[in-house]
């Protein structure tokens, strides 16, 4: 495999020739970092011929704010709330993942309270991730409806995190050890009352968006990730199982109480922009499903295992540990030279992984295909950067 | 000369408003050809005030559509739309257009300022033009001619040339998209279009508009014509979608590709222009197919069933046009508003085959067919016309 290197300037340079000719040309397109499509400050910068896409680079680093590298200079403990800053749809199994991580390298345990809980708020945090997604891709594709729908319900299960947690969109509710609070007393009975109002709408999204005619143009056979691609860079989440990779971190390597729960892994089959919509909005479903079992079954016990603000101390040694967010596989590495601040800290997030399955998945196609494509990974950019 | 233009307004105006409803054959249309007759200044301050009537018209249009739409689309989407400025809203739009008149008109750099300036221009005239056709009640319309059905092909075939010149003199490539789409959508459905309007124009018999409503005094041709007017209708609904750049067929603005599309650069009154010429070409259109389909002002009439139709005719003949052709309107107007709150956008090549490989057969095959309907009397109460 041969690797073509070129840099931005180069490629520019090259294409803007003084070339007078009649014939039509090659032109470059900046794609953000203000498009209302990028959803953030991703730019993109497309070499287009007509509508079509012949290159599409991304160019990143506008909303870079070195997390990684503030959280050398904190403890374990407080690094955990740079981590909802990152993939705000998934804040709660950012704050998760770094538990995790500093968890297994301290050798803490957590009971099957605190346990359960972290598994259920991650379930309810992915629905509002999809629902949020399920909405801005409508948007994305011109229908602007689907998006006050999308945020009509994510709004009801917003209301039933708020109470426990306190905010609704940086959730800071995981820490090492813990949690930050114990469930609200509603909680169960709200949780319970949110899945039986969801499910029916639901159905709702189907008939507004998964029937439509258009939408199925729009999204079938466009955008097709191979899953040679997909594995070859790194994609994770729905993309990967989009193209039809049947691999879950929740059933693969389960963490949390995630073994008690029986679900099914939605998987696509030709990894086109449709394949990654239908296993989003069947995750949904399964998400559900996981609450429910477990929801009547939260044990008894203490919320934090460590006192609040305790310095936690990590042996020397290099760590590292992964979860799935409602994007993919988060992965947090530790470098830690036995004082209570990491010496390194990395995050692998999945959106990084993600957004450069575009170019290959889009080459050749319309602008218009473009944008569906990229609405159908899914990408938060806070995370692409850090 | 202050005394010969007074009278020549007195004469203009000599036609009582009350006479206008009570005797059609009184249109504004004949009085138009009697100023013409009277002189030059008849001439002038009869085209001086129809000027001012439809750029009145535009704008009170422009303002009352877009709260609609906005409300409309409040209630799709389980929100209440504007609701703070005046009792729910009402002043809203008024509101935005004084806003809109004091923002500053931004230029490009390197754009072609003429054509630039002059693009929300064209496109508001293609609109007045076009308002100027449109039979609002019997007698209430600027002009009515005699090849009225072609007039209307031509002029709203102009109204894309705005479009085109907004979006090259810009300087900006996603502009250049967008009137490129523009183009090539509104000149493709325009064909569609023209092909609906023909399959009336045979079963009328004539190209002048006011006959054409005449012509379905024994019921519109909607139902008239049956299957054959209906599959018109359809191709009616879809291709003058596309020629207003609604939803499903937003490509030339489609904000989450294009960032705006042709009017990407235009800011201000330069904007608001566009933007009055988009809403007010929403009624025309459904103005045109409430006056080829449904019968314009007409009540709802069957045939020679007398009882029924002065049933239908009971409203006093002041209010009844009015009653009739708003609330067709209104509803026509309405379904428009659904689609835009309801469908995704198609892609362009997508739109192109819809057109050229769907609706285009469809609208020749339909178009025969409608000839031979025409010619062996087939469609209900042919005698009547």
């Amino acid at each position: 495999m041969t690797v073509e290197v070129s840099s931005l300037k180069e490629l520019v340079e090259q294409a803007s020739g003084d070339d007078r000719s009649p014939d039509t040309q090659e032109y470059f397109v900046n794609m953000g970092p203000q498009h209302p499509s990028t959803h953030g400050v991703l730019r993109l910068v497309l070499k287009l011929d007509g509508e079509r896409v012949l290159r599409c680079i991304p160019v990143l680093g506008y909303i870079h704010r070195s997390i990684e590298k503030i959280s050398e200079h904190m403890n374990y403990m407080n690094c955990v709330h740079l981590t909802d800053r990152m993939d705000y749809l998934s804040s709660i199994m950012n704050n998760w993942a770094v538990s995790k991580a500093v968890e297994e390298a301290a050798g803490i345990e957590v009971n099957s309270r605190i346990q359960t809980i972290r598994t259920i708020f991650a379930e309810l945090e992915r629905i509002q991730s999809h629902q949020l997604w399920w909405g801005v891709l409508g948007m994305d594709l011109g229908a602007f409806t689907p998006f006050l729908y999308g945020i009509r319900d994510r709004e009801v299960l917003n209301d039933v995190m708020e109470e426990t947690v306190g905010a609704r969109l940086t959730m800071n509710y995981v820490l090492p050890g813990g949690l930050m609070a114990d469930i609200h007393p509603n909680f169960v009975h709200r949780v319970k009352e949110f899945i039986k109002y969801f499910r029916p709408k639901l159905d709702e999204y189907d008939d507004l968006l998964t029937n439509n005619v258009i939408i199925q143009e729009r999204l079938r056979n466009v955008g097709i990730l191979s899953p040679q691609t997909a594995v070859q860079y790194g994609a994770t989440g729905p993309v990967l199982r989009g193209s039809g990779v049947a691999f879950d971190l929740r059933k693969d390597h389960p963490y949390g109480v995630y073994d008690q729960a029986d679900f099914e892994v939605p998987v696509g089959t030709i990894g086109d922009s449709w394949d990654r919509y239908w296993v989003r909005v069947e995750e949904m479903r399964q998400s559900m499903n996981i609450v429910e079992q477990l929801l009547d079954n939260i044990p008894p016990g203490d919320f934090l295992v460590k006192k609040l603000n305790s310095k936690i101390k990590i042996p020397e040694g290099r760590y590292y540990s992964q979860l799935e967010t409602a994007r993919g596989i988060l992965g947090v590495f530790i470098v830690s030279d036995k004082k209570d601040e990491p010496y390194r800290m990395h995050y692998r997030s999945p959106n990084f992984n993600n957004l450069w399955c575009l170019e290959p998945m889009i080459k050749g196609d319309y602008i218009a295909s473009l944008i569906g494509a990229m609405s159908s990974l899914d990408l938060v950019i806070p995370d692409i950067d850090r | 000369m202050a005394d010969a233009l007074l009278n020549q307004l007195s004469l203009t105006l000599s036609v009582h408003t009350s006479d206008v409803f009570v005797a059609p054959a009184m249109s504004l249309a004949d009085r138009a050809s009697r100023a013409l007759e009277s002189g030059v200044w008849g001439a002038v301050l009869y085209i001086v005030i129809g000027l001012v009537a439809v750029l009145t018209a535009v704008s009170v249009l422009g303002l009352v559509m877009s709260y609609i739409e906005r409300k409309v689309a409040g209630h799709f989407q389980c929100r209440l739309g504007p609701m703070r400025v005046g009792p729910h809203g009402v002043l809203q739009s008024l509101a935005d257009g004084i806003k809109l008149l004091f923002k500053e008109g931004i230029e490009p750099g390197h754009g072609d300022k003429v054509i630039f300036i002059g693009a929300p221009i064209f496109s508001i005239t293609a609109t007045i033009l076009l308002l100027a056709i449109v039979p609002l009640a019997p007698g209430i319309q600027v002009v009515d001619m005699n090849v009225g059905v072609v007039y209307i092909a031509a002029v709203s075939g102009l109204g894309v040339m705005g479009i085109l010149m907004g979006g090259w003199s810009s300087n900006n490539k996603w502009s250049l998209l967008g009137a490129m789409r523009a183009g090539a959508q509104m000149i493709s459905y325009e064909v569609s279009l023209t092909i609906a309007l023909l399959v009336v124009v045979l079963f009328s018999g004539t190209l002048k508009v006011s006959e054409i409503i005449e012509s379905q005094q024994q019921g519109w041709w909607i139902w008239r014509g049956h299957g054959v007017a209906i599959v018109a209708f359809c191709l009616y609904v879809i291709a003058s979608t596309a020629e207003l750049n609604r939803t499903p067929f937003d490509l030339p603005e489609g904000e989450s590709e294009l960032t705006g599309g042709y009017h990407t650069e235009y800011s201000g009154l330069r904007f608001s222009f566009f933007f009055l010429a988009e809403f007010a070409n929403l009624f025309v259109f459904s103005a045109l197919a409430v006056t080829f389909f449904f019968g314009g002002w007409l009540p709802f009439h069957v045939g020679n069933y007398e009882g029924f139709n002065s049933v239908m005719d009971l409203l006093p003949p002041v209010i009844s046009p009015m009653f009739w052709f708003g609330s067709k309107c209104a509803t026509l107007i309405f379904i428009l508003m659904w689609f835009r709150w309801t469908f995704p956008r198609l892609r362009m090549d997508q739109l192109m085959r819809l057109e050229w490989k769907v609706l285009l057969p469809i609208g020749f095959a339909n178009l025969i067919l409608a000839a031979t309907v025409v010619l062996t009397g087939l469609y209900f109460f042919p005698s009547a016309t």
